[in-house]
Order: C-alpha cells, then sequence, then structure tokens
C-alpha cells in the first residue's frame, strides 16, 4: 500500500499544479478553426438577410424605428415600457433582468421598427416601474413629432422620477 | 406652442446630438445580455457602413469608432471567433487611438495569443504596452504574464511578477498559490513549501480565494508526502476544508499519509468521512476500498468485511449506473440533452443533465466537461446548435418573403399600366401649366423692371383694342373725309382705354402679383402632390422588383451553411462522444478493478474474520 501512496502523491500532485499550464489544444484547433469560419459565413448572411428585410419590411419612405435608452443616473427600476404611435399600441415590452441591466449598463434597446406616412404624428410613452424605496413609479408623456421622406429613428431616454416632465425625453437621433 | 398647449401635448424634446450611436448602443445591449452573435451582427454592419460612408466626420459613430471596432473585437472574442477578433483588435493597435485604448487591445490580443497556445505572440502583444494603463486591468496584465511564462516553462522569469502581485486585491491569493507552483517547477523545494505554505494560511472571502488556499494546503500536502514527510503533511491536509471543493482529495491522501506511517487508527477517520459522500467521486470509491483495508490492518476483520461488501454493491451499481451511461451516449442522448434550451438557461446546467431521463451520469464527468479543450469542443458544439436553429429558422422565412414579393407583384403589375398611362396624360399638363406658371412669374419680373400697361390689359380691352386695329385697316379704302373721321373716333375710343390702363397700372399689378402668389402656392401643392406620387410610384416597383436574385443568393447560401453546420456538428458532437465515452469507460475499468479487489478482499476478510472467531473460541 505504501508504493500506491508513493505512486499517487506525483501523480496527484502533477494534476494539480498541470491546472496553472496551458492545455494543448492542438488537436481541436483545425475543427475549431472551421467553427470560426462557418460563424462569420452565418454572420454575413444575417447581416445581408437583415439589410433585405429591412428593405422590404420597412422601405426608407415609410421607416420609423423608436429606440430606449436608460439616463446615466438611474434612480428606479424599469418594469415595462408601453409605445403608441397615433393612438395605436406600437410596442409593450416587459424588461427582463438581464435586459434591464443591458440598459443600465448603457445598451439601446430598439423597442419598435415599424411603418407611419409621412406628417405629422404623435407619440405617446407610459413607464412602469419602482422607485428605490419600493413605491410604484408610473409615468407618461405625449410627444409630436414630423416623418419626412427619409428614416425617422427617435430615441427615448429615461431618466426616471424627479425631473418632472424631464423623467422621459424623446430625441430626433 | 398655443396648439401643443390646448392638444396637452409636450412639443419633440430634440436632443443637442445624440447621446451615443443608436446602432452602437443596440450592439451593447445585445453584448450585455451575452447574446454575442446579435451584437456582431449590428455591429458590424454599422462599422462597415461608417467605413463606407464619403464624409464619415458627419455619420453618428465617427466619435466612437475607435471604441466600436475595440468592442468589435471583444464581442469576436467573446463569441470565441480568435481570428477575426484578433484582427480587428489588431487594427486597434495600428489605429490612431487612445494609448488606454491601445494598452487594453494589446492584452486583449495577448489573451486571444495564450488561449490558442501561442506564448511567445502573447508575450510579444504585453511588450507593446506602454504608457498609460487602465486601472481596472493593471493587475490583470501582469497575471497574465506570470501564467504565458509558467506555461512556457519558464517558472523563473514568471517568480518576480507574481512575487509583485501577492498584495493585489483581485489576484493576491492565485498569485500567492502560482508562486508556490512556480518556485517548485523552478526547483526552490524550500522555498516552495514555505511559499504554498503561506498561500494556505492567506485570509479568504471569496469562494474562489478559499478554494484557491484549500489547493494550496493539498498541493503542499501532496508535495511533503512525495518525500515521504507524512506527519509533516497531515496538518496541511487537514487544513482543507471540509466543504471545499479539494475536501475529497485531501481526505484521501490524509488517510494514506497516516497508512504510511501505519497509523491506520488515524487513517480511518478521514476515510470514514469520505466513504459516506457521493460515491461517484473517485476518491470517494477509493475510499470506500481503503476503509476496510485499514480495519483489516488493525484486525478488525468483520467491520472490514460489511465494508468491503458494502463497497462491492456500490461498484457493481455504479458499473451499471456507467454501462447505462455509455449506452446513452452511444445513442447520441448526450448531445440531444447537451442542446436542450431548459438546460442551457441554468448554470449549473451540467450537474441537471444527470436528471433528465436516459441522460449519462454527469457526475462521473465532471472532470472533462471542466477541461478546456472539452469546453471549447462543447461551447462549439452549442454555438453550432445555436446556428443551425438561426438558419433553419431564416430558411424558413424565406417562403414567406416569396409570397410577399409575390402578392405585391400581383397587386401592382395589373395596375400599374393604367396607372402610368393616366400619369401620362397628367404629367404633359402639369408639365405645361408648369410652363405657363414659369412664363407668368417671368412677366412680373419683366413689369417690375419696365412698366408695360397693355401687358395688364383685360380681356375685354384687349378684344377692344384688337376690333380698334381692324376697323384702322378697314378705312384703308374709305374716301379721305370718311377716314378721317373715324380714324379720330378710334383714336379716341383707344385714348380712353390706354388712359384707364394708366390709371389703373399699379392697382392692376399689385392684384396680378396676389394672384400670383396665390398661383404659386397652388403650384408648390401641385409639385409636392407630383412629387409624392413619383415617390409612391418607385416603392410600389422597389416593393417587389429586385428582390429575387438576393432571395435567391442567400437562399442557396444559407442551404450550404445548414450543410456545413450539420457536417461540423457531426464532427464535434463525436469528438464529444468519443472524449465522454473513454472518460466513462475509463472509470467504469478503475471500478472494475476496485470491484475485483473488494471481491478478494470481502472473501479474505470473511476467512480472517470466522478464524478469528475460531480463535476467540477456542481461547475461551
Amino acid at each position: 500500500m505504501r508504493r500506491i501512496v508513493a505512486k499517487l502523491a506525483p501523480v496527484l500532485c502533477a494534476v494539480l499544479i498541470g491546472a496553472s499550464a496551458g492545455a494543448d489544444e492542438a488537436d481541436v484547433r483545425s475543427l475549431d478553426e472551421q467553427v470560426q469560419e462557418i460563424k462569420s459565413d452565418v454572420l454575413g448572411i444575417a447581416s445581408e438577410l437583415n439589410n433585405l428585410e429591412e428593405r422590404l419590411l420597412y422601405p426608407s419612405g415609410t421607416q420609423v424605428a423608436v429606440f430606449v435608452e436608460m439616463a446615466e443616473k438611474d434612480t428606479f427600476r424599469l418594469d415595462a415600457i408601453q409605445v403608441h404611435i397615433d393612438g395605436e399600441l406600437a410596442a409593450h415590452h416587459i424588461y427582463s433582468f438581464n435586459e434591464l441591466e443591458a440598459l443600465e449598463k448603457g445598451g439601446v434597446q430598439r423597442v419598435y421598427t415599424g411603418n407611419i406616412p409621412t406628417g405629422q404624428h404623435e407619440l405617446s410613452v407610459s413607464v412602469l416601474g419602482k422607485l428605490k424605496n419600493g413605491n410604484d413609479y408610473e409615468q407618461s408623456g405625449t410627444f409630436t413629432f414630423s416623418k419626412g421622406v427619409e428614416p425617422k429613428t427617435l430615441g427615448i431616454t429615461l431618466a426616471g422620477p424627479g425631473l418632472g416632465d424631464r423623467g422621459i425625453e424623446v430625441g430626433d437621433w | 406652442m398655443l396648439a401643443f398647449a390646448l392638444a396637452g401635448l409636450v412639443p419633440l424634446t430634440l436632443n443637442a446630438e445624440s447621446p451615443t450611436d443608436m446602432y452602437f448602443g443596440e450592439a451593447l445591449y445585445y453584448a450585455h445580455q451575452g447574446q454575442y452573435f446579435e451584437a456582431l451582427e449590428r455591429l458590424d454592419a454599422e462599422v462597415s457602413q461608417h467605413q463606407g460612408v464619403d464624409e464619415p466626420e458627419l455619420d453618428t459613430l465617427y466619435r466612437y469608432i475607435a471604441d466600436a471596432e475595440f468592442s468589435l473585437g471583444d464581442f469576436e472574442l467573446r463569441y470565441r471567433m480568435h481570428h477575426r477578433a484578433g484582427r480587428a483588435i489588431r487594427a486597434v493597435l495600428e489605429g490612431a487611438v487612445d494609448e488606454t485604448v491601445r494598452n487594453d487591445a494589446a492584452y486583449r490580443l495577448a489573451k486571444i495569443h495564450f488561449q490558442k497556445g501561442q506564448a511567445s505572440d502573447a508575450l510579444a502583444a504585453l511588450d507593446r504596452i506602454e504608457g498609460k494603463i487602465p486601472e481596472g486591468i493593471r493587475d490583470d496584465i501582469e497575471f497574465l504574464r506570470a501564467n504565458i511564462l509558467l506555461a512556457s516553462d519558464r517558472p523563473g522569469d514568471a517568480i518576480a511578477w507574481l512575487e509583485a502581485l501577492e498584495n493585489s486585491p483581485r489576484f493576491g491569493g492565485f498569485a500567492s498559490y502560482n508562486l508556490g507552483v512556480a518556485l517548485l517547477k523552478d526547483g526552490q523545494r524550500t522555498a516552495a513549501i514555505e511559499q504554498l505554505a503561506k498561500a494556505g494560511q492567506r485570509e479568504a472571502r471569496t469562494p474562489d480565494e478559499l478554494a484557491i488556499r484549500d489547493k494550496a494546503n493539498l498541493v503542499l500536502g501532496s508535495v511533503l508526502i512525495e518525500t515521504d514527510l507524512y506527519a509533516e503533511a497531515r496538518p496541511y491536509l487537514n487544513r482543507v476544508r471540509l466543504d471545499g471543493p479539494f475536501s475529497n482529495k485531501a481526505l484521501l491522501s490524509a488517510g494514506w499519509a497516516s497508512v504510511s506511517d501505519e497509523n491506520y487508527e488515524r487513517a480511518v477517520v478521514p476515510w470514514s468521512i469520505l466513504a459516506d459522500r457521493e460515491v461517484t467521486d473517485p476518491a470517494t470509491q477509493e475510499a470506500m476500498l481503503a476503509l476496510p483495508f485499514a480495519y483489516g490492518k488493525l484486525d478488525v476483520h468483520g467491520r472490514a468485511a460489511v465494508y468491503y461488501g458494502r463497497a462491492l454493491d456500490a461498484f457493481g451499481t455504479e458499473i451499471d449506473k456507467l454501462d447505462r451511461s455509455i449506452d446513452s451516449i452511444r445513442e447520441g442522448k448526450f448531445l440531444e440533452a447537451l442542446i436542450r434550451e431548459e438546460i442551457r438557461r441554468n448554470q449549473d446546467w451540467v450537474i441537471r443533465l444527470r436528471s433528465l431521463p436516459e441522460a449519462p451520469e454527469t457526475y462521473y464527468m465532471l472532470e472533462l466537461l471542466a477541461s478546456h479543450d472539452f469546453q471549447t469542443g462543447l461551447q462549439n458544439y452549442l454555438d453550432l446548435a445555436d446556428l443551425h436553429r438561426k438558419l433553419t429558422s431564416w430558411k424558413q422565412g424565406f417562403d414567406s418573403f416569396d409570397e410577399m414579393v409575390g402578392i405585391r407583384r400581383g397587386h401592382y403589375e395589373p395596375l400599374l399600366p393604367s396607372v402610368d398611362e393616366e400619369f401620362r396624360a397628367l404629367d404633359s399638363r402639369i408639365r405645361l401649366r408648369t410652363e405657363q406658371h414659369r412664363m407668368l412669374v417671368k412677366r412680373k419680373n419683366d413689369l417690375l423692371t419696365t412698366p408695360r400697361p397693355e401687358f395688364l390689359a383685360t380681356r375685354e380691352e384687349q378684344a377692344l383694342l384688337a376690333r380698334l386695329e381692324v376697323l384702322d385697316a378697314a378705312l384703308e379704302d374709305a374716301d379721305e373725309a370718311t377716314a378721317r373721321r373715324y380714324r379720330q373716333r378710334i383714336r379716341r375710343l383707344r385714348g380712353s382705354i390706354f388712359f384707364t390702363l394708366q390709371t389703373e397700372y399699379h392697382e392692376r399689378l399689385a392684384r396680378f402679383d396676389a394672384h400670383l402668389t396665390e398661383l404659386n402656392d397652388a403650384m408648390a401643392i401641385l409639385q409636392a402632390a407630383y412629387d409624392e406620387y413619383v415617390r409612391t410610384r418607385q416603392a410600389a416597383t422597389h416593393s417587389y422588383e429586385g428582390y429575387q436574385d438576393p432571395l435567391d443568393g442567400l437562399r442557396a447560401r444559407v442551404d450550404q451553411s445548414i450543410t456545413t453546420v450539420l457536417r461540423l456538428m457531426a464532427r464535434q458532437g463525436r469528438d464529444l462522444e468519443v472524449a465522454a465515452i473513454e472518460e466513462l469507460t475509463a472509470r467504469r475499468s478503475r471500478l472494475a478493478n476496485y470491484r475485483d479487489k473488494a471481491r478478494f478482499a470481502l472473501a479474505d476478510s470473511y476467512d480472517r474474520a470466522t478464524q478469528q472467531q475460531a480463535r476467540s473460541g477456542e481461547l475461551q
């Protein structure tokens, strides 16, 4: 049994110490490179498909896209947002933890893409959330915007409570 | 403003400038959720578009282009596209970017090279770091450098870097342990033992720090056992926490250290604890055999026989379980389970895999699943499965696109010829009116510089003047007296009309100007309607023309990619299955060996127990 111990120790030691060294990946490299190539190809397809889809479904003359971002100093937890364009529900989004975290880290969410004719339109934004003290937070705002012949991109900036009318800002991005 | 106030509306608040480039922001939104494919797809398109514009300084991405290119490399890295990531990050390194961004890029490039096993390239990338280093990665850089040196069999060079990191808040524990390993590999055994002892007593708070402290104690114990210093090894092994990830190995080694000192009673303690733990663990299985061995040495053969019997049953059950697991992998159940969505969403998905019906026993593969090679293969397989899902969904979407284009073509094609014919007629009338309008504007401008009252004569006045001309001409053949009389009357009448034209000139000019202004408005409305029609007409054609070729091209590429993805999935999947089966087979063969030993030892223990009983009977 002593022999077993003598054999065991260096093996155990080598396994444990070996963990700090890089693994030999020669056997997986060629397959790995092929996987990288197909990822690159599929990304190219996705990009072209998106362009085509956009041209087909949202022609530039009528396209409108609405984005949402959080102001830097967040003071509330965003639960849901509703966007109406000319009284019609355009988007209703309930945020998951991951999505909220992504927004708080500076991500910008495309909440709606659609078509509207040129001219004056009305955009209504309603926000539901929770304040840090646990109370419910609800705010809404209505804005007008003009749609020309070029694609329209609107950005909703959510600053939260304490800023009055500036809790929700809509910008022409 | 009044209109807004009445309607209860707030006019659109136009920000002075976009707070960020929204498409870059959108890519970040996906990246922060770990959806790197979507992030890459958007950012790649945005950066390419930016590079293609004539005046990039007017593009919203202009201010963020260095960050965007850097993020592109970062996302590619995270999506395990090291090849492209390297290129993107090298582009940042070559570009005119801020020193901190360049140094961050060099660090990431070094990480890519290290992950690919290119140690010298990794060190070369780190050597490019100079000047201001981002605070957040200062220690990361040095820790990476030390690890590269260790992996390149240059432990002596790594020592100084690791010593400098010992007080790092993030890497202190790891640096301390790695320093012990580096000293050991460098042949400085005494220093290594001292260092590992130090690393094993460091203050630790996080689970990772506690684990690395346990590891230091375990390695030190093993090193001492290796040199027959069993008594010295035991305290270090005893320091390993009983609920930590290295507890089983430590308990097993502690037992063997005692056995080597022929202190069997002491060996029974850790092995008794270990023998009751999760039966799939290799240390537990060894302890199940070692515990009765220790009892045998203590001449407690009855208890030894009981424990050998227990081990025999457990090994038999586990061998059956392993056989079923190997069969399950051969039937493809392992790969099926791996790509199940609900399994992938959970962080402990590897463990949960075993709860699925017919899935293999993953506890036997924990070490394999945690290994770098297997993880690379596994991630590739999961990414390929993801690509397959995407491609299949796109493939189905092509039929919808075709249908949509077909419906639009069916709607517009019969309608457009008559619309075009009607428009052509209307178009010539519009052009005529536009020309007339242009002439009137010109006449007004002429009148402003050179007054011509007759130009503002009414239709009746013009008719009268023309009639007087005719009458005047007719008087050519009349006798002189008649002609004189009538010409006098014609002159008076002409004079009367010219008098009116002269006296009413300014009033008439003002009226003409007012009418022309009204006409301008009408013409503007006409022009807008004309432009709108032209746009709508173009949009009608564009809604179904020019899609077929790109759609066909994309359909072919998607089909081809699906074939490639399936081929790679099969190959990658087979590699994973082979690795898993090899692992399980090795564990099975070890268990079979244990079972044989247990069987013989059980018989031996029974014999000894019986003999012992007989001897004690004789004595009585």
